[in-house]
């Protein structure tokens, strides 16, 4: 059996099993923040899976995959941030504490 | 030989995106689960990369990997500060610590 095939495999499964494990924050986390957190580090996983997945198909295409996911995670992790902090302004302008969003 | 170090790499990324997942699922509250969460974008993706760049070995895909590595490397702190900031002006409770009154007023969340 080739070394790096099974290394390969078994970082497989304990990426996924990473991204099972933020999946499961996502759902449960009890505010937005979470959230958050959550999304954004399924995000970086997914980025070292097609590190991963570069390695296993032997095309070197994986990896601008790689570099445009970052790019659009960063993206997406700001806004959501920004999000979060213009809701909580908006809310105290209205005299809402809680709001309606999700929370 | 080198078939060797690219699966260490690959085998040490993994378990540390593995470690970043536990930790964001178990730690109490979301500053710790912030710092949990850094693991799988510097360690993690780093090492998974950096072996993408050692097992093609040529200019194009090491220049790429090492591209995203230091994009990596630069926009988590931005990000996590970003999250950070929203979440503590957001009234997010913490886990057994207290924030001074004086500095809940002077920073007013």
């Amino acid at each position: 059996m080739d070394i790096l095939q099974t290394a390969v495999n078994v970082s497989f499964v304990m990426v996924v099993v990473g991204v099972a494990f933020a999946f499961v924050r996502l759902i449960k986390g009890p505010s937005l923040p979470n959230r958050v957190v959550a999304l954004d580090m399924m995000n970086v996983l997914i980025v070292s899976f097609c590190g991963l997945y570069a390695i296993r198909a032997g095309d070197a295409a994986f990896v601008d995959v790689a570099i445009v996911l970052a790019l659009v995670g960063f993206l997406a992790t700001v806004a959501l941030a920004r999000f979060v902090e213009r809701r909580v302004t908006r809310n105290a302008r209205t005299g809402d504490d809680r709001g309606e969003g999700p929370r | 030989m080198i078939e060797i170090v690219i699966a260490v790499l690959v085998l040490l990324g993994g378990f540390f995106c593995f470690v970043a997942g536990l930790g964001v699922l178990r730690l109490p509250d979301v500053l710790i689960r912030m710092h949990a969460s850094t693991k799988a974008g510097t360690l993690g993706s780093g090492l998974i990369l950096a072996g993408v760049a050692v097992h093609f070995g040529d200019t194009a895909t090491i220049t790429r990997a090492v591209a995203t590595i230091l994009f990596l490397l630069i926009t988590a702190p931005v990000a996590a500060h970003m999250i950070g900031r929203a979440s503590f002006r957001s009234g997010e409770t913490l886990w057994q610590t207290k924030i001074d009154d004086a500095a809940e007023r002077s920073l007013k969340r």
